[in-house]
């Protein structure tokens, strides 16, 4: 991990994926769909915003289980700067939905199952890093919070994959048909749809991975002075 | 990163840029629905950044300021680069 933190084609492959998604997403044709207009386009930005928090949150899980295993800072380290990562793209992925939400649903907010669900995902997310923020002991703020992440995550499938198909919900893919399937995914939406997760998560990792290694200098630092 | 992979870096950046201001991506498809390249006299001039209702503004707008941010960032990450290389020595 540390030697690809250091390398720059990821980089530069997350900023050409991310121009590509900008001109496609906004020149390719897209399907006529009422209500919708061309407001489909959101899907190359709104949607790959949660794609990416969970990618983010996914990684920042993984590592609050290494830093229960080792008890290593460094781990921690990781764990916090990718959730912190992960919840930015959250809010924006809740900022961006009520914007489209008002001009498609008639609403910011319709108490649609998963805009409730994500924000009460992000709720639990927040208490997270207040909680961290609450210890100043630095292994135990390190190990609390392992385990928190560990419950926030575990919360977070269910409310964001399980509970809006349980019931009626405005957004696609929800009530009773998982997956793409109602989408009018057709293939040129595919066709941006998908470098777009990768160039936006990219883009992420890049944002949490630059916030580690200053950080990492500033430890190194203080226990030196 | 290291100076090379800026280079790489603008180098990308900037070509894509000049394939989109250039691009005949929806020229060909969007005749059909847009009007306001015609021109009274028929004559065609360089038009790419007036048609379909110059969404070729706003893709380049949003361009300029995404290259912004990715400036900014590419020299958050370079100043990060050179902190690491000076604690090493």
């Amino acid at each position: 991990m540390e030697k690809l933190i250091a390398k720059s084609w990821w980089k530069i492959l997350a900023v050409a994926i991310l121009i590509y998604t900008i001109i496609g997403g906004f020149l390719f044709d897209v399907p006529r769909l009422i209500v919708l207009n061309e407001s489909i386009r959101n899907l190359h930005f709104h949607v790959p915003m949660w794609f990416g928090m969970i990618i983010l949150l996914l990684i920042s899980v993984v590592y609050a289980i290494k830093t229960l295993r080792s008890g290593s800072l460094i781990n921690d380290l990781y764990s916090i700067e990718f959730a912190n990562a992960g919840i930015l793209f959250g809010v924006l992925g809740i900022i961006s939905g009520m914007l489209w939400a008002n001009f498609t649903w008639g609403t910011y907010w319709s108490g649609d199952p998963k805009q409730n669900a994500s924000a009460i995902g992000l709720l639990i997310y927040f208490a997270y890093l207040i909680l961290r923020n609450s210890m100043n002991d630095r292994h135990m703020k390190a190990r609390i919070s392992a385990i928190y992440n560990i419950f926030a995550f575990a919360c977070l499938i269910p409310l964001l994959f399980i509970l809006p198909r349980l019931t009626e919900s405005l957004h696609p893919g929800n009530g009773g048909n998982p997956g793409f399937n109602s989408y009018d995914l057709d293939s040129n939406l595919r066709k941006v749809f998908y470098v777009a997760i990768i160039g936006w998560t990219l883009l992420g990792v890049w944002v949490a991975t630059l916030k580690i290694r200053l950080r990492k200098l500033e430890l190194r630092k203080n226990e030196f002075i | 990163m290291n100076l090379s992979s800026i280079k790489l870096l603008y180098k990308t950046l900037s070509l894509l840029l000049l394939l989109t201001v250039f691009s005949p991506i929806g020229n060909a498809k969007g005749q059909e629905y847009s009007t306001s390249t015609e021109v009274p006299n028929g004559v065609e001039m360089a038009d790419t950044m007036r048609s379909n209702g110059k969404i070729y503004v706003v893709v380049a707008v949003i361009l300029s300021i995404f290259g912004g941010m990715v400036f900014y960032m590419v020299s958050i990450d370079r100043k990060i680069s050179k902190m690491e290389r000076e604690e090493k020595i």
